[in-house]
């Protein structure tokens, strides 16, 4: 990815690039938390990190409407942060605890909130593709003009389902946005190294399908190209790909060392595109802020994120009974 | 405030690693984000990184150290110009980790002597009225008027699947349903099961009832992680919120000389899925009122339908609205001599041989599961209590099949009631044939319910 281009000059206010960098602040300082929670043993099994990728939740986010529906895979956190899913909730999942989003049964892989329309949380690859989708075909029978938002990965990119589903959302116009964040890394593998296409949204040319690539470290950017693609969705079009190319800045998961690509190359995306930090600038260059009301949004979130991991500590593990409830409705 | 950084645990599995090297000293300023040591796990080498603020205060752990236990605190974190705790002031340490294995854990082992279960009792509740006006309909008749009916009764019923629409049913089980109902609801897919599987998924997650016709169930396999994976685990990894109101449903097992690849009964595989129901009907009243108690269902069924029973006609009692429950089996003929236990085709062997065996003075009560799972061991416990002899017929494979099953519940609950081994009856532990001859081998026969029968009999 190239270095950043000033940011057009853009009529946005204080107001919202305030709540992006929040918004943004709120989904990092929470991972690092979990992060640290899970190097304590409060957090068990596989925990990915959303770090490095905040602007494109934020970002899209801010596209949409009441009753629009969102999916993706299991590095869910920051979807969830972004969707207004309560961090407690959130926290306590990943601890396996009673207040968590699944009383502790689904973990961080796997959450969902019917209130706030977050249809998880999926743990295989791919999987959430033809579900999101599904859910699209659900507003267009219905008839309405929700559209749903359906994250996957480069890594998901390339399993064949993906394709099944593009062929049908076309097929049938569904309002579905497939959303692929193009992180660089399946896991351990590079994109470079799992395919010779060029470009990932451009396979939805096959099928009909729009698309275009899209800055994943300008949450502006992020935002310009979701209302376009959201319009399109809204307006009977059919379905939309954003191809939004990001970077995670920690592993796959906890676990992984990340040897497949270089200290430089993480370092230098840190310094040079981090996301948080372009918004920071903003906000200063436009005096739309002052260091001082910026410390205090950091100090807000800091409380935010510790009540989160406290209230995870706290709340009780499930009753033993809840082995056997939630198997039938 | 001094915090202090404890050694932290890098993968699912670590209890101890080796500070392999510090990227800080004493002294210097710490961001969160920081790299600020490299640790070894039993796999690799992670990057640690820092989460809080401060000046790097003490370090506690020298680097190169093996062995050092997870949360043990390896250095201390201090604000710029504080002082470094002494022994006496102890800084403030996170607290440390639930024990997530503890003691209350332990309290849930399941007691040692089971204790013993009531004598069940079979519901024998008739499934329609005495001197309902009956009808004579094909079990494909039955199924489209089942779908048809709740069609009309709720707009969130939907059918797609391959051909379902303007083909009218590879079958011709949705013959007319396109006509009624129009392409918003009768949807033709392309041929791609797992695709159409998962947009049926998220469908129902998406507050819709569908009904995806897979034209056979062995083109399920295909679907076959959207089946498990997502739908019938997503209401309990979601804590209840999530449910997955959806029908899964086409024919399965045997047709007649369509080899390997399209002869396959999966009774016995969906059945091992917590989440699943499984219906497998016979008749066409069963196929009917099974039908639409699946369509109501809350959760994902799989509905498995037999070619061969397609086109037979059965009395189909004439009501308005007729239902059968899930998890009711259904006694076909009393007896006393032994216990016959079938489902779907199978039921056709198990009905000759009983009538055959009656010739000979042999009296077998033949009962028909219609729900895999939930299953009615309730019916088959009071029947084994009764006839002490037990004999299963499936058409699916032998190892891990539902008579396997079956037979542990028996062994379990009414070991001492049993007067002779039970008999597991299926196909043949081979790939479908496609040789007339073969085939027929390869299927389980009237004759081996009868000589099954005779066996256990002793006679």
């Amino acid at each position: 990815m190239a270095t950043r281009k000033p940011t057009a000059k853009s009529n946005v206010s204080a107001e919202e690039l305030q709540s992006y960098y929040r918004d943004m602040l709120l989904i990092r300082r929470f991972e690092e938390k979990a992060g640290q929670l899970y190097g304590m043993g409060l957090i068990g099994g596989f925990c990915h990190l959303y770090i490095g990728q905040e602007a494109v939740v934020v970002g899209l986010e801010a596209t949409a409407k009441e009753g629009d529906k969102r999916i993706t895979s299991y590095r869910d956190h920051g979807h969830m942060l972004a969707c207004g899913m309560d961090p407690k909730g959130v926290m306590a999942e990943l601890t396996g605890r009673e207040g968590g989003y699944s009383r502790g049964k689904g973990g961080s892989m796997h959450m969902f909130s019917k209130e706030k329309h977050f249809y998880g949380g999926h743990g295989i690859v791919g999987a959430q593709v033809p579900l999101g989708a599904g859910l699209a075909f659900s507003d267009k029978y219905k008839g309405n003009d929700n559209v749903t938002f359906t994250y996957f990965g480069d890594g998901a990119a390339n399993q064949g389902q993906v394709y099944e589903t593009y062929n049908m959302a076309m097929l049938w116009d569904l309002p579905v946005i497939f959303v692929i964040e193009n992180n660089k890394y399946a896991m351990g593998t590079s994109v470079q190294r799992a395919t010779k296409s060029p470009s990932l949204w451009e396979r939805g040319a096959a099928y009909g399908i729009k698309g275009e690539e899209v800055d994943g470290m300008d949450v502006l950017a992020v935002k310009a190209a979701g209302e376009k693609a959201v319009a399109h969705c809204r307006a009977g079009k059919g379905p939309y790909i954003l191809e939004v190319m990001t970077y995670r800045y920690r592993g796959h998961s906890m676990s992984d060392p990340a040897k497949y690509r270089t200290r430089d190359e993480v370092q230098k995306m840190r310094t040079e595109r981090d996301a948080i930090e372009h918004v920071r600038e903003l906000l200063l260059q436009g005096k739309h802020a002052t260091e001082d009301d910026l410390k205090a949004i950091d100090k807000e979130i800091k409380a935010i994120v510790n009540e989160a991991a406290e209230f995870s500590k706290e709340s009780p593990e499930p009753a033993l009974d809840e082995l056997w409830t939630d198997i039938y409705a | 405030m001094a915090t202090e950084i404890l050694m932290p645990a890098l993968s699912p599995t670590m209890e101890e690693g080796t500070l392999a090297k510090w990227l800080v000293k004493e002294g210097d300023t710490i961001n969160s984000g920081d790299i600020i040591a490299e640790i070894e796990t039993d796999k690799a080498t992670m990057e640690f990184e820092a989460v809080d603020e401060g000046v790097m205060g003490k370090i506690l752990i020298e680097a190169g150290t093996d062995g050092v236990k997870v949360n043990t605190p390896i250095a201390v974190l201090v604000t710029e110009g504080e002082e470094v705790p002494t022994d006496g002031a102890k800084a403030e340490t996170a607290p440390a980790p639930a024990a997530l294995n503890g003691e209350e854990g332990k309290t849930a082992a399941p007691a040692t002597a089971a204790p013993v279960p009531a004598a069940p009792k079979a519901d024998t509740t008739p499934d329609w009225p005495e001197g309902t006006k009956m009808k004579t309909q094909t079990v494909r008749e039955a199924l489209r008027d089942a779908m048809a009916e709740e069609m009309r009764a709720a707009d969130e019923v939907f059918v797609m699947g391959e051909e379902v629409a303007e083909y009218q049913g590879a079958y011709k089980i949705t013959q007319g349903l396109l006509d009624e109902f129009g392409a918003r609801r009768v949807i033709d897919t392309p041929i791609t099961e797992h695709g159409f599987a998962g947009i049926g998924v998220g469908a129902a997650f998406g507050g819709l009832r569908p009904i995806v016709e897979f034209m056979t169930f062995n083109f399920a396999m295909q679907a076959i992680d959207q089946i498990l994976n997502s739908a019938a685990k997503t209401l309990y990894m979601s804590g209840g919120q999530m449910g997955c109101p959806i029908v899964f449903r086409g024919p399965n097992g045997a047709a007649a000389r369509v080899g390997a690849q399209h002869s396959q009964c999966y009774a016995a595989w969906y059945a091992q899925i917590p989440g699943l129901k499984v219906v497998m009907p016979y008749s066409a009243a069963d196929a009917k009122g099974l039908l639409k108690t699946a369509i109501r269902d809350p959760n994902p069924v799989i509905f498995l339908e037999n070619e061969i029973l397609y086109g037979r006609s059965f009395e189909v009692p004439d009501l308005e609205d007729f239902t059968v429950p899930f998890g009711k089996a259904k006694t076909w003929r009393e007896g006393t001599d032994v216990t016959i236990v079938s489902f779907g085709i199978g039921m056709t062997y198990s009905l000759e041989a009983a009538e055959r065996l009656a010739k000979d003075g042999i009296s077998a009560e033949v009962i028909d599961l219609r729900t895999i799972r939930p299953m009615d061991t309730d019916a088959i416990l009071a029947s084994v209590m009764k006839t002490n002899r037990l004999v299963t017929v499936e058409e699916g494979y032998p190892q891990g099949s539902v008579g396997n099953y079956i037979t542990s519940v028996v062994m379990e609950r009414a070991f001492d009631y049993l007067d002779a081994p039970v008999i597991n009856l299926t196909g043949k532990d081979v790939p479908m044939p496609y040789a007339a001859n073969l085939e027929k081998l390869a299927l389980v026969t009237t004759d081996e319910v009868v000589e099954a029968v005779r066996k256990v009999t002793y006679r």
